[in-house]
């Protein structure tokens, strides 16, 4: 990407005041100081003059594989900031891993914000310093952004969309529709922890529980686990829906049935209380840092210990098998032998009353 | 998890299904009809589908899935009223989670919302009142909705809102009681019911004592039982001991949480705040005497109803459902013409596909194992 070089020249830096104003979406000098104190000097991304766009080599790009990928994704989450990440964190990783489960290594990101009149100052800089951080940490850089502020109630606090492009693995086919009976169902952990740690967090059940959010960018993880096993048919992350949305996806998609067992799927003991308490199911919480791994038989057992050694996987099990069963159907067999549907969710789960 | 794990114990539950079968195959001899036994309360039905109970039963058991959902008992009159006061404009209406996707004849509490009435999901009323009071020149409506085990926090939210003068705040008071409801039920002709599974939360605040009718009047056993899979099969077979030996009793499987005296305290609150109604409209039962309850008259003020000058409209449910002969066990959630096709939890018709403790929500969602005529169906 971009070398990171000095910059040849700049302005003496202007003191910031202590929110953000209208004016600092106005295309001024005010926009431009925000941008540069908050966004590209954070981001450490720019290289040489400001331009519109991202500059890329194609040559290189090439030499990483053999199609592109390309995706985006925009993120509202309130709070802003939780126990285990904050909205920048779940940016940068959200985009990573809707890229790396395309069997994509992930090239480059871009970050469009949309700020509401009156944020503080502060907030803008921990989420972009988090976002900094998260995007150093795993490698991919922030190379182009926008920013926009609106009028107070024209958004939330602080929305941001995040585009990535990555570039898939030559020869690697993965996808939603290639299961087949017998492969086998893998999680790399504990499910449920996001969508339990969000709601906790916005406080107002009072519950006693430090909940974290699973939120992690997946693309190491899922290369060490397609080295492993070269021939996985589908990896999803399992954000928005839980595990039960991605598995009746790829249930519909692949035409195929899928068994998972209750015994087996890997639940926290403080996410399960939760769940009870709320009347809540934990197989359709959100998590930002668990995929489903749909694998052939014969690599199951590689693909589990190359999940299991890496330190986003250490709690990976295999919790279930898609089978030849009511195309579309997931059934879940229950701790003592009982069956039961495990149906696409309608609309948010509301909690039962009692 | 400690003292849930317990009663979710797979071992304990084979025993538990070995001796049901034992019992279930002696019985079974000379009988022409299955055994049906009536789980009252919504949460039974819940966790009967969740760990897939059914399947696991034999044959000659059947349960009916009882008139316990306060969600799916509410009248659609009641829902349009509720939009209409959270329509107000100085009005915040704050409510369970669960209540809001049940339709009215205009359209519901979540269509409201997004239509931009103040809406607010809650845990429990006393964060309606944390709202008053962080709100007071905004009217915070409460709606109080549920049996004896939501009746009496509501009342004592009433009793604290009394003691600190927080004059912004009422209650639009849905609340209901379970015992005329079981009783029009027993008075039903062609009611095929042998025996009640009844509530366990209910029962933690009204004890068991009330239930004396349905073992002495009707002769029909009930066992009161605890949510947990090792709670009903156990609460099942207690059920079956009681038939086999030809006794009608009143039992408590629950006692872990049921004091047979239930909560005095609990029902000290109630009687202090609410007063029977003449009648109250369950949808798909229709009006039943002494079945809803409201704000006594020194707490009038607190009383959204008088406070906003209800009119009490009364809707009529679609024709085309059949909700009530679901809930007093005369139809199979799947033998109604509209499951599944014009009723779906998406677009609910009918009251019982609303709530996941509805019984047809329940059969569409889980997927009763004994419903063959789904197959092909969704």
């Amino acid at each position: 990407m971009n070398p990171v070089v000095p910059r040849p020249f700049r302005a003496p830096r202007r003191t910031l005041p202590k929110s953000v104003t209208l004016a600092h979406g106005g295309g001024g000098s005010a926009m431009r100081d925000l941008i540069d104190e908050v966004f590209i000097d954070t981001f450490n991304a720019t290289g040489g003059a400001p331009e519109d766009q991202a500059r890329f080599d194609l040559a290189g790009l090439m030499a990483k594989g053999d199609r592109l990928a390309f995706t985006t994704d925009g993120f509202v989450v309130d709070p802003l900031f939780f126990p285990g990440g904050d909205i920048g964190k779940l940016a940068v990783c959200g985009t990573i891993n809707d890229l790396a489960v395309g069997a994509a290594r992930p090239v480059a990101l871009s970050c469009a914000v949309i700020i509401e009149e009156g944020l503080p100052l502060d907030t803008l800089w921990a989420v972009a310093r988090s976002m900094a951080d998260t995007a150093h940490a795993a490698g991919v850089p922030i190379v182009t952004g926008d920013t926009k502020v609106v009028a107070r109630g024209a958004c939330d606090k602080l929305f941001i969309t995040t585009t990535g492009i990555g570039v898939i693995r030559a020869g690697m086919e993965v996808g939603i529709g290639r299961a087949r009976p017998g492969d086998v169902v893998l999680v790399n952990g504990q499910l449920g922890d996001h969508g339990a740690a969000i709601l906790n967090a916005r406080g107002d059940l009072a519950l006693d529980a430090e909940i974290r959010s699973d939120c992690a960018a997946l693309h190491d993880l899922i290369d060490t686990l397609v080295t492993a096993a070269p021939g996985v048919r589908t990896l999803r992350d399992a954000t928005r829906g839980g595990v039960a949305a991605v598995l009746n996806e790829l249930a519909s998609a692949s035409g195929v049935g899928v068994c998972i067992r209750e015994l087996d799927t890997p639940i926290r003991s403080d996410v399960q209380g939760f769940c009870e308490i709320l009347g809540l199911d934990p197989l359709y919480l959100a998590n930002e840092g668990k995929i489903v791994a749909i694998v052939p038989p014969e690599q199951a057992e590689a693909a589990l210990r190359a999940l299991r050694g890496h330190p986003l996987g250490r709690d990976a099990a295999k919790i279930g098998t898609v089978t030849d069963g009511r195309p579309g159907r997931v059934v879940m067999e229950t701790r003592f032998g009982g069956e039961r549907i495990v149906d696409m969710l309608v609309g948010d789960q509301l909690p039962r009353i009692c | 998890m400690r003292y849930v794990d317990e009663f979710r114990d797979p071992a304990l539950a084979r025993g538990l299904i070995r001796e049901i079968e034992t019992l279930a195959a002696r019985m079974e001899r000379g009988r022409d009809r299955p055994f049906s036994i009536m789980e009252v309360c919504g949460g039974h039905t819940h966790a009967i589908f969740r760990y897939g109970l059914e399947g696991l039963l034999p044959d000659i058991i059947e349960f009916v899935h009882g008139p316990g959902c306060p969600v799916c008992v509410l009248p659609m009159g009641r829902v349009d009223d509720c939009v209409t006061i959270a329509e107000r404009p100085n009005v915040i209406f704050a409510t369970f989670g669960d209540a809001m996707r049940v339709p009215g004849s205009r359209k519901s509490l979540l269509a409201a919302k997004a239509d931009g009435a103040d809406v607010r999901m809650v845990y429990s009323p006393l964060d309606a009142l944390a709202l008053a009071r962080r709100n007071p020149d905004r009217e915070v409506v409460f709606f109080g909705l549920g049996f004896e085990t939501t009746m009496p926090s509501t009342a004592l939210t009433v009793l604290r809102a009394a003691r600190e003068g927080i004059a912004n705040f009422s209650i639009f008071c849905n609340h209901i009681t379970i015992i005329p409801t079981l009783r029009s039920l027993l008075e039903m002709p062609n009611l095929g019911i042998d025996g009640f599974i009844g509530p366990g939360h209910v029962s933690m605040v009204i004890g068991i004592e009330p239930y004396r009718f349905i073992a002495e009047e009707f002769l029909k056993p009930m066992v009161v039982a605890g949510f947990e899979p090792i709670d009903l099969l156990q609460s099942l077979l207690m059920v079956l001991r009681q038939l086999d030996e030809g006794r009608a009793a009143i039992e408590n499987q629950y006692a872990r949480v049921v004091p047979d005296a239930g909560n005095p305290r609990a029902m000290g609150a109630v009687d202090e705040v609410y007063e029977l109604r003449p009648t109250f409209e369950w949808r798909g039962l229709g009006s039943i005497a002494h079945s809803g309850v409201r704000l006594r008259e020194a707490y009038a003020s607190f009383d959204a109803e008088r406070r906003f000058a209800m009119s009490e409209i009364q809707v009529a449910d679609p024709e085309s459902c059949r909700c009530g002969e679901v809930l007093t066990g005369q139809l199979k959630p799947w033998a109604c013409p509209m499951f599944g096709t014009a009723c779906t939890p998406e677009t609910p018709l009918g009251a019982l596909m609303v709530s996941s403790e509805g019984a047809c929500a329940a059969y569409y969602q889980y997927g009763g194992l004994r419903q063959p005529q789904l197959e092909g169906a969704a």
